[in-house]
């Protein structure tokens, strides 16, 4: 077998040196019982390179690949150009085949890596200090949520409707196990449930969940939302599903919120079928102390040289078991990577530049769209993405353009399925690589499927 | 601090003033000083080529970012070069022996790197049309069958994001399974040996956690965890093989017990590599376990993650999994069951853990390593890893205190302690010793049940040549902590970076570059 060096003389003298007759003598404890004699029945077995390359190269031609059709689709995911360097980079197999930096000295490249990220992340959302990510940001969220909780000493958080649904299903399944009180709610269509959640903060809520922009492409300010928190002893947690937006609009932080979490898939990562992705988790440096994750910190060496090292582990699993933030331990640290990288090559000037290229798109498309008969916007701002209503259940127009070739976006009867109100609603998201044939695909083939 | 390194020649030193091991740069030929990004770029270079925009008004709802965001952008040349250097001040698996014990730092085949990247896989949205995505979901399925085979299990889960998360998916289906008997334990137990994660998961589940203690061979006493059942107890969360590097041989005495006081067995499959092919945890009654695809199935660890960990469940456990999952109808298509069908298709599932399916890339790749290596090549990596451990065990006795060396053989890794050191020297001069020979140390101070440890986990992937020079290797630095050679006190001396002060950073966090925001 390729990948395993041994030559049959060489396990024959280590079975010698260790005074072993047999290899089976090695597995003495597992029970004669439960003890395979053979490979597990009812499974091939190894195959060549080229025979596994040749099966995985048939599978991939059964998918439509985003970049193969005009593409619409976000709802949490989205579609950019990543520059071939990333991909190149991530893959140095210094980078690739290291472990968690517990060595430091012997991982300095990944430490640096992470500071930098750090930053990057915390420049971006407007925050103090960011972790060295979490696994994806609808576990980011939760885990804010449970931070929350821990400062505050309060159980009751109350979520936005504009909150990605999957997300609030997350919360929604830790909660029912950890006794927390979850206020929620579906999208509102004529205008963002703001007021709502001023009015159900109380002296039981630990925090305010808000996405941003939210899930069907609204921009709000949450200055407001800040105020009402603080003044209520709660935290306002702002989760950002498209980092690329903060090239363009306020930062979370500079609003007020107390903690920011996100999806940094949209940099470097890719669709990858939802995973892996990178959670982002931000917040204020006075709560630093109650984060999930690892962090990563600036030290010297023994001779004064400046170097890096994972700091401040008395808040995680391995240090304080039961009583750690967090049980999380593998985090999502080569997609962090990635996502640095994409962030050093675009620099705030790049991301405003693409944030700037990714606005105008969508505002062109949504301009077309609302041009057809019967296509309606709910949107009265948005960034990349926004969300029209159709004549008719979006889900089944979903497959007719598909059908027609063209990825048109996310229906909200998926996304909220058996919700009579918004089944005629499509989120439809535009990014750079949109083209303008493929705006006018989509045009041509909703209209056709409408008509 | 937040100042470049202080490194090589400075002006205030004048020209005459380089020594014989000092550079201008700092530099040591090869090995190249980098300094931070924030440093060298600046926030209006960009090494990406943006078309401009299209002439649109703005419809931000007047939240235009007026601030600057302070992020400095490189060139693409300066790019690479940063994280080429960064890179090399790096330790990986395709550099050299990796030994992290607990953590199987086994060969990534560049097959899987290759496979993950095919249009198809990588370029695929998760909420695309099912009638689009046949093929990605037929991965799922097909590693599924491959998962469930394997373990003798009755069903899987694909969705949790790494081995802590799909512990947590086994203990809230254990959760879910008590409250549909209308039960309310309270407690979880888990053996001192265990990984931190384990209790932590518990804790975040809302379970209190209780230890059970070790025998002196180092594996669970049966007769304390007996003694401790009853009808407060939810489980118990025990690793097999142990982080002693033992396989349990009572677990199928542990899963009767348990299950006769009404609880349910978690099993933290993080060892699977010693196993895998060799018996099925099914078969000794286990009733949830996660497997680490970055751990036996090859996924690679990535300096910290992504992992990905799927939980096989027993028939007890597997009507409360998590959503969604990949069902194959009737006419052979696939389809996700998602919070839409649920109620038809998994009515008592606990609900959804994680936005989207799981981690596809991981999956491409974990398949790619399994059908390389067929049913046939599975059960000699966990021979292959097994004898590799061995034989590192047996190779040190008497330079190394193997504490359950008497006992007989060791599964996939070899544990040692720091008995017999000189006074003030400790098992971090060791590891610190080994960097200088050019290995990653192996894990150290776990797992806590015995004094100063030093887990060796070599895998399959090693050669017997590497082994005999990492043996000798570890031979020569545990005689110097023997001996007490002060010298190793102070290693690593040829790594980028001298021994880095852990105290210090803890002590006063620095966590984020402060230096200029300008733009």
């Amino acid at each position: 077998m390729r990948y395993l060096p041994l030559t049959p003389d060489d396990r024959g003298e280590m079975l010698a040196v260790i005074g072993a007759g047999t290899i089976d003598d090695l597995f003495v404890d597992v029970p004669a019982e439960a003890r395979l004699s053979g490979p597990v029945p009812g499974l091939p077995l190894r195959q060549t390179e080229m025979a596994v390359e040749r099966h995985f190269s048939n599978l991939a031609r059964k998918n439509k690949a985003a970049s193969d059709h005009p593409f619409f689709l976000g709802a949490g995911a989205y579609k950019h150009h990543v520059p071939a360097s990333v991909d190149h980079l991530i893959q140095r197999g210094e980078f690739l085949t290291a472990y968690t930096p517990y060595q430091a000295e012997a991982s300095q490249g990944t430490l640096q890596v992470l500071f930098e990220f750090q930053t990057q992340v915390a420049r971006l959302f407007g925050c103090d200090v960011a972790n060295a990510s979490m696994y994806d940001g609808s576990t980011a969220c939760w885990e804010a949520i449970g931070m929350a909780g821990r400062v505050t000493r309060r159980k009751k958080a109350v979520l936005s409707g504009g909150l990605h649904p999957h997300y609030v299903s997350v919360a929604k399944t830790m909660a029912r196990f950890t006794g927390d009180t979850l206020d929620t709610a579906t999208p509102e269509l004529g205008g963002t449930d703001m007021d709502r959640l001023l009015g159900a903060i109380d002296a039981e809520t630990s925090c305010v969940v808000v996405q941003y922009p939210d899930v069907l492409g609204r921009i709000e300010d949450l200055s407001p939302l800040a105020a009402a928190c603080q003044a209520a002893g709660a935290l306002l947690i702002a989760v950002v599903t498209e980092p690329v937006a903060l090239g363009a609009i306020k930062s979370p932080g500079e609003m007020g919120a107390d903690i920011v979490v996100g999806e940094g898939q949209s940099l470097g990562v890719g669709l990858q079928f939802g995973g892996p992705y990178v959670g982002l988790f931000a917040t204020r440096d006075k709560y630093v102390r109650q984060m999930p994750g690892r962090l990563c910190g600036e030290t010297v060496d023994a001779t004064g040289k400046r170097g890096y090292v994972l700091t401040l582990s008395t808040r995680e699993q391995h240090i304080r078991r039961e009583k750690a933030t967090s049980n999380i331990c593998t985090n999502s640290g080569l997609c962090a990577l990635a996502f640095s990288i994409h962030m050093t090559l675009l620099g705030g000037r790049g991301l405003r530049d693409l944030a700037a290229l990714n606005h105008a798109r969508a505002v062109q498309v949504a301009d077309r769209l609302t041009a057809i008969p019967g296509v309606t916007l709910v949107n009265d701002s948005f960034f990349n993405e926004f969300t029209v209503m159709l004549p008719k259940p979006a889900r089944a127009v979903v497959h007719e353009l598909a059908a027609k070739g063209v990825l048109g976006g996310v229906s909200l009867g998926r996304l909220y399925p058996g919700d009579a109100a918004l089944e005629n609603g499509l989120v439809v998201a535009v990014t750079e690589v949109v083209s303008d044939g493929d705006i006018a695909a989509l045009e041509a083939a909703l209209k056709e499927v409408l008509a | 601090m937040n100042a470049p390194n202080t490194a090589g020649w400075r002006p205030e030193m004048g020209e005459g003033h380089i020594a014989h091991d000092e550079t201008f740069t700092g530099n040591r030929a090869l090995m190249l000083e980098e300094r931070l990004i924030f440093e060298i770029g600046d926030t209006s270079t960009t090494g990406v080529d943006i078309d401009p925009a299209p002439a649109a008004a703005s419809r931000l709802g007047g939240l235009a970012r007026a601030e600057a965001i302070g992020l400095p952008g490189l060139s693409e040349p300066e790019t690479v070069r940063h994280y080429t250097r960064l890179s090399r001040q790096n330790y990986g698996i395709d550099l050299g022996f990796f030994p992290l014990g607990s953590c199987t730092m086994k060969h990534n085949p560049r097959l899987n790197e290759a496979v993950a990247r095919m249009k198809g896989f990588k370029d695929v949205h998760p909420l695309q049309p099912r009638e689009t995505v046949q093929g990605a979901l037929a991965v799922i399925d097909e590693l599924a069958y491959w998962l469930v085979t394997l373990t003798g299990m009755d069903s899987v889960a694909m969705s949790p994001k790494a081995g802590a998360h799909g512990e947590l998916c086994g203990i809230l289906a254990i959760k879910a399974a008590l409250e549909a008997r209308g039960e309310d334990r309270k407690v979880i137990l888990v053996p001192e040996s265990a990984h931190g994660t384990n209790p932590a998961t518990a804790a975040f589940a809302g379970f209190s956690v209780e230890n059970i203690p070790a025998t002196e061979a180092g594996r669970v006493d049966l007769a304390a965890l007996k003694a401790r059942l009853g009808p407060d107890v939810a489980g118990v969360m025990i690793t097999n093989p142990n982080t002693c590097g033992l396989f349990e041989p009572d677990l199928k005495a542990i899963s009767d017990a348990v299950h006769a006081a009404g609880g349910y067995v978690y099993c933290d499959g993080a060892n699977f590599n010693a196993i895998v092919g060799k018996v099925r945890p099914g078969d000794l009654g286990v009733d949830a376990m996660h497997i680490n695809l970055h751990k036996t199935f090859s996924t690679p660890h990535g300096g910290g993650g992504p992992g990905s960990g799927p939980v096989v469940l027993s028939a007890a456990l597997s009507p409360f999994a998590p959503l969604p999952y990949v069902k194959r109808e009737a006419d052979g298509s696939l389809r996700l069951v998602e919070e839409e069908t649920a109620a038809e298709d998994q009515p008592d599932s606990f609900g959804r853990m994680v936005a989207f399916h799981g981690q596809m890339g991981m999956f491409t790749r974990a398949l790619a390593y399994i059908l390389s290596h067929g049913a046939d090549g599975l059960q000699q990596v966990a021979e292959d890893a097994v004898l590799n451990a061995n034989y590192v065990l047996r190779s040190l006795e008497g330079v190394l205190d193997a504490p359950f060396g008497h006992s007989g053989p060791c599964m996939h890794e070899a544990l040692f302690t720091d008995d017999g050191f000189a006074e003030g020297f400790s098992t971090l001069d060791v590891a610190k010793g080994l960097i200088d020979e050019g290995f990653h140390p192996m894990t150290v101070y776990f797992p806590l049940v015995v004094h100063g440890a030093m887990l060796v986990e070599p895998t399959e992937t090693e050669s017997k040549a590497a082994l005999d020079q990492f043996i000798g290797a570890l031979r020569s630095v545990a005689l110097r902590a023997k001996r007490g050679d002060p010298a190793l006190k102070t290693a690593p001396h040829f790594a980028p970076r001298r021994r880095l002060d852990e105290t210090l950073a803890a002590r006063k966090p620095v966590l984020a570059w402060k230096g200029d925001r300008g733009e």
